[in-house]
Parts: C-alpha cells; sequence; structure tokens
C-alpha cells in the first residue's frame, strides 16, 4: 500500500549492507570507539568488525584483529 | 537466490561467524563494568553466554590515592571455568 514515505527512502538496514566492507567507525552506549572494517552485521546489531582500534577518550587503547561487538551495547555505526 | 549459508568453512557472513571460529581457541572478553577475560571459548550460544576454561579475569577499579588523584587498580583473578552470561558481553575478540 502506497503511504506517506518518500519511494527513494531506504531501510536503515539497507544502509548497513550497503556499508559493508567499508571503513565504519562504531560507538557504545559506554562511549567507547571503535574503527575498523565492517565484516558483517545481523539483526540484533551485533557486529563484527576487522582490523579495529579501541578509543576510550579519543585515546587508543587497543587493537583488534577480528572483533565481535554485541548488538546491544551499539550507539550508532557511522560509515567513515 | 544467493542465500549463502556454508557453515563449515572459514567465512563470516553474520557477526556470530566470529565467534563459531574461535570455538576451542583463546579469546579475549570485554564485559560491563570495566571487566575483561581471556580463556578457552568452550561454548556460546545467540545470547552470547560463554564457557571458558583457565580463565584470567581482570577487574579495573578506580581509587582516590592521597594526593586525591585517581588511579586505576587491576585485580587478577584465575578460574578454572567460567559460565558468562550474555548480556554482561560488550566484545569478543579472538586472540593472535
Amino acid at each position: 500500500m502506497e503511504n506517506g514515505a518518500p519511494s527513494e527512502g531506504k531501510d536503515p538496514s539497507a544502509f548497513l549492507s550497503e556499508i559493508i566492507s567499508a571503513p565504519v567507525t562504531v560507538k557504545l552506549n559506554s562511549g567507547v570507539v571503535y574503527k575498523g572494517e565492517l565484516q558483517s552485521v545481523d539483526g540484533y546489531m551485533n557486529i563484527a568488525l576487522e582490523k579495529s582500534e579501541e578509543f576510550v577518550n579519543g585515546i587508543l587503547t587497543r587493537s583488534y584483529g577480528d572483533a565481535f561487538i554485541r548488538g546491544n551495547n551499539v550507539l550508532y555505526i557511522s560509515a567513515q | 537466490m544467493a542465500d549463502t549459508e556454508d557453515a563449515g568453512t572459514s567465512s563470516v557472513s553474520e557477526p556470530l561467524d566470529l565467534v563459531r571460529l574461535s570455538l576451542d581457541e583463546i579469546v579475549f572478553v570485554k564485559l560491563r563494568g570495566d571487566r575483561e577475560l581471556k580463556g578457552r571459548l568452550h561454548a556460546y550460544d545467540s545470547h552470547c553466554n560463554l564457557v571458558l576454561g583457565d580463565v584470567e579475569e581482570t577487574i579495573y577499579v578506580v581509587e582516590d590515592d592521597d594526593n586525591e588523584e585517581e588511579t586505576i587498580r587491576t585485580i587478577k583473578k584465575q578460574e578454572e571455568m567460567l559460565f558468562v552470561r550474555g548480556d554482561s558481553v560488550v566484545l569478543i575478540s579472538p586472540q593472535a
């Protein structure tokens, strides 16, 4: 059924599948930021990152070859 | 439709595949409340409930010292076997 939504408007999950394998910034509710290559996302917003770096208060604290982030902690995902 | 469901291979088509590939390997787990675990991953499920063996737990505690400066103290604990409830898991990373 046609509703008020603009036809060119896309699903948020369509955006997520568009940025697979792109460099992304993920911010968690705790304020911790992860930068890395987006391997995959699922419906819970669980995230797999490749070659990621962890920043606490803007300071690099750790780096991971691969990292799984549990979706409930995610505040936003941003394509860099 | 190209629905890729190659279960046994080394592909990561959904995030939990990364955890599946870490079974029986040493993983680093970041938990809520400034806690970290390092141990061998024996089992997991979709809630991120984990069973870890030979675990080293690190707890970070912020303390005010005499000069009222904040210092971070780390407490280390060893556990033989640990069941972790999924809701406290923040991050899981396979250790190289």
